[in-house]
């Protein structure tokens, strides 16, 4: 008999090549990676690279045209999907601009989202005791007070506390795949450290994580397995943890081919 | 909108309660003339002075003109090709059902069919339902109940029967037949309608409810409702109508009368679901309204709060006169105009009394082509010193053919008076649409949540039964809207 070698692990994202077009202009041009469940990727790149276009596409924003390609998630085609399937199948943006919905509570709001996850599971709705429980557990573990619980979403929240909005979202949601679009820009340093604090906890070996940022410093709270060079539609180059380092020493500038 | 071609895929529900019923109706010859008014009061065996006030409301009417100051476009109107009576035939003449057991089956079926089966609200609900088919009450419930605290509560026909010299106290004393081109048509051809009586110091357990229908074709409706608060009364009257599907214009002109005493309090709430017609802006229900509530006592106090979805023309302003020293007007409206919709609606708030406040709350919603005009006024005469009004009007646009339209007008005499108004102009944007999406709701029910949430103010202020009926009845009329 020879030795079993551990068969090699489906991906849980798999990015083949992809084109991606807005208002007719190629935005992505040729982008490929691969990410495996309990991975944090990190993808870095100077402004107008694409990063956020990536995180866009894979949540199935509008407007988004993609040309050539190909985005398997868990095996299936991810781009043949609606926005609302993509999310209820697991797949989790954190918004770099998170809207605000006048009128709509967060509680309400948020157990509308799980109700519909959990349909998509066929479980049964979750009732609003027992949800509001939910949340409470949540907001504490993303450091979040509850009162915010109870306001419109987002409706007069601080930049920071938008953001920490968004991880409580993705504590209650439990995504398989979580793609954070610059959940740094615009937070001063304590309020990073909170919000990478929650998504510490929220880091299981079932969840991959695709953070986009464009500075180094939200890499030294939330360490990144790998990390990717995004610049003119492509990933140029690919590392460890120490890639990001490098960028934050030399810029930019000395990845460009 | 970018995400505009999707969701006009979705799927556009039709008028819900759009189905016929087969009765047999009791109606008079079409057209209107002094022969008509002669036939319908003969109809309703009512007495000589009804008679007289209806014929002087006739001719005045003769002398007046239709009103074309509203921001609404419809074809003129015949007055003569209307039905002007149509009543459920009854075995006797003269003779209304006593009970449930004696009320037309097919009728009973068609309330159930609308999910408001009365056998139900009566053991059930705790609503008493004076159910209103076309012109006449079929059915009358926890009268009995009522009766005991002094409440009455029944047709108006009833009302002009059994309580002649209260009928003949208040009719037209808040709007005078004479009043405007509809609430003189209406008081000279009403068919029928409610009548509340609370007497002085009882708090009206229930939320009385009606239920306005259309049925006949080409019936016009001129219900006439009157409500009476005495002194330290309480009474929350609720009012809902669904119409069903018609392919002509259905003329609705009714008028609604509240008279609130010394430290009483009326709340009306409508939900209105006429038929709006169909999808291209043919057919639907002109919904020519006069609603007015006279805060004739001290620290008397009217509310109205409305949800307004249906009719293909809309033309309304819920009003208070605020007469009685610290009185209170309240306005608490959403109002939708989806598809080829026009909705004219407002208010009007008359400060007479000292320190009186008033209160409106506006929330505009348009979709498709639909037209949606706020018109309010906010008066404050001489004498009424520190008065105070807060307005706000709030439009949201779900597409870019419809349109919001403000027109507030306000007349201070008085300089103690302090004077609030904010508006707002928003739209459903496809960030929000998106951001919901991505957390896995349907984009219908995106719509739905933004919305109901723009609502919200409104919406808290009807009772508690009627909130879920408006947010469902306005997710209905919204599927398929933004586009």
């Amino acid at each position: 008999m020879t030795p079993t070698t551990s068969a090699p692990r489906k991906p849980l994202l798999l990015i083949q090549d992809l084109h991606v077009e807005v208002d007719g202009k190629e935005i992505l041009k040729g982008l490929s990676l691969t990410v495996h469940a309990g991975e944090v990727h990190a993808i870095m790149g100077p402004n107008g690279s694409g990063k956020s276009t990536l995180a866009h596409v894979l949540a199935g924003r509008p407007g988004y045209t993609v040309t050539k390609g190909s985005v398997l998630y868990h095996g299936k085609d991810l781009l043949a999907m609606e926005p609302e399937e993509r999310a209820r199948d697991g797949v989790f943006l954190a918004f770099q601009y998170p809207v605000e919905l006048p009128g709509v509570s967060n509680t309400y709001f948020l157990r509308e989202a799980l109700n519909a996850h959990r349909k998509h599971k066929g479980l049964g709705e979750v009732d609003a005791v027992d949800f509001l429980d939910l949340i409470k557990q949540k907001a504490r573990l993303v450091g979040m007070d509850d009162k915010f619980l109870s306001r419109g979403v987002n409706e007069g929240f601080s930049g920071g506390e938008k953001k920490r909005n968004e991880i409580l979202q993705m504590a209650v949601l439990e995504p398989r795949l979580a793609l954070l679009d610059e959940t740094d820009s615009g937070l001063d340093i304590d309020a990073l450290r909170n919000v990478a604090e929650g998504v510490n906890k929220l880091r299981s070996p079932e969840r991959a994580m695709v953070v986009v940022t464009h500075y180094q410093r939200l890499l030294d709270h939330i360490v990144p397995d790998r990390v990717h060079v995004l610049q003119g539609g492509r990933i140029v180059k690919s590392g460890g943890k120490e890639l990001a380092l490098e960028l934050e020493q030399s810029g930019y500038e000395a990845t460009k081919a | 909108m970018a995400t505009s071609s999707e969701i006009a895929d979705l799927t556009n529900q039709g008028y819900k309660y759009g189905f016929t019923t087969d009765i047999e109706s009791d109606t008079v010859p079409i057209g209107l003339s002094e022969a008509t008014v002669h036939l319908i009061s003969e109809k309703k065996g009512e007495p000589a002075w009804l008679l007289e006030w209806r014929l002087k409301a006739y001719r005045h009417w003769l002398t007046m003109t239709e009103p074309t100051w509203a921001n609404v476009h419809y074809p003129a109107i015949d007055y003569q090709a209307i039905t002007y009576y149509s009543a459920p035939k009854k075995k006797a003449a003269g003779e209304g059902p006593k009970s449930l057991a004696e009320v037309d089956p097919e009728l009973v079926k068609m309330y159930e069919k609308l999910g408001i089966s009365l056998k139900e609200q009566e053991r059930l609900t705790g609503v008493a339902v004076d159910a209103v088919v076309d012109s006449a009450s079929v059915a009358t419930t926890f009268k009995a109940q009522l009766g005991e605290m002094g409440i009455i509560f029944c047709s108006f026909s009833e009302a002009v029967r059994e309580h002649p010299d209260l009928v003949k106290k208040y009719l037209g004393t808040v709007v005078p037949a004479t009043d405007n081109f509809f609430a003189a048509l209406n008081s000279a051809v009403f068919s029928d309608g409610s009548f509340c009586f609370i007497p002085k110091g009882v708090r009206c357990p229930l939320e009385l409810s009606t239920y306005f229908r259309i049925n006949a074709a080409g019936t016009g409706q001129f219900e006439r409702t009157l409500i009476i608060a005495e002194e330290g009364s309480y009474v929350s009257y609720l009012e809902g109508c669904t119409a069903p599907m018609r392919d002509e214009n259905q003329l609705h002109a009714a008028v609604v009368e509240l008279v609130a005493l010394d430290d009483a309090e009326i709340k009306y709430s409508t939900v209105q679901n006429w038929y709006p017609g169909d999808k291209n802006g043919v057919g639907g229900v002109y919904n020519f309204v006069t609603k007015r509530g006279k805060c004739a006592g001290k620290r008397s106090k009217i509310s109205w709060t409305q949800v307004e979805t249906g009719s293909a023309i809309t033309w309304k302003y819920p009003s208070c006169i605020l007469l009685g020293d610290d009185s209170v007007g309240e306005f608490y409206s959403v109002a939708l105009a989806n598809d080829y919709q026009q909705a004219d609606t407002g208010t009007k708030m008359i400060h007479v009394g000292k320190r009186t406040r008033s209160t409106i709350i506006s929330k505009g919603i348009s979709g498709g082509h639909g037209q949606n005009t706020y018109r309010g006024q906010v008066k404050i005469m001489k004498g009424a010193d520190g008065a105070r009004n807060y307005s706000q009007c709030d439009s949201l646009l779900l597409g870019d053919k419809c349109g919001a339209h403000t027109f507030p007008v306000i007349d201070v005499q008085n300089p103690t008076a302090i004077m609030e108004h904010e508006a707002t102009t928003s739209k459903v944007s496809d960030d929000q649409i998106f951001y919901l999406r991505q957390r896995g709701i349907s984009q219908a029910e995106a719509v739905s949540l933004i919305v109901n949430g723009f609502c919200k103010s409104v919406f808290r202020k009807l009772p508690m039964e009627f909130t879920v009926e408006a947010q469902n009845l306005l997710d209905l009329k919204l599927e398929g809207t933004v586009g």
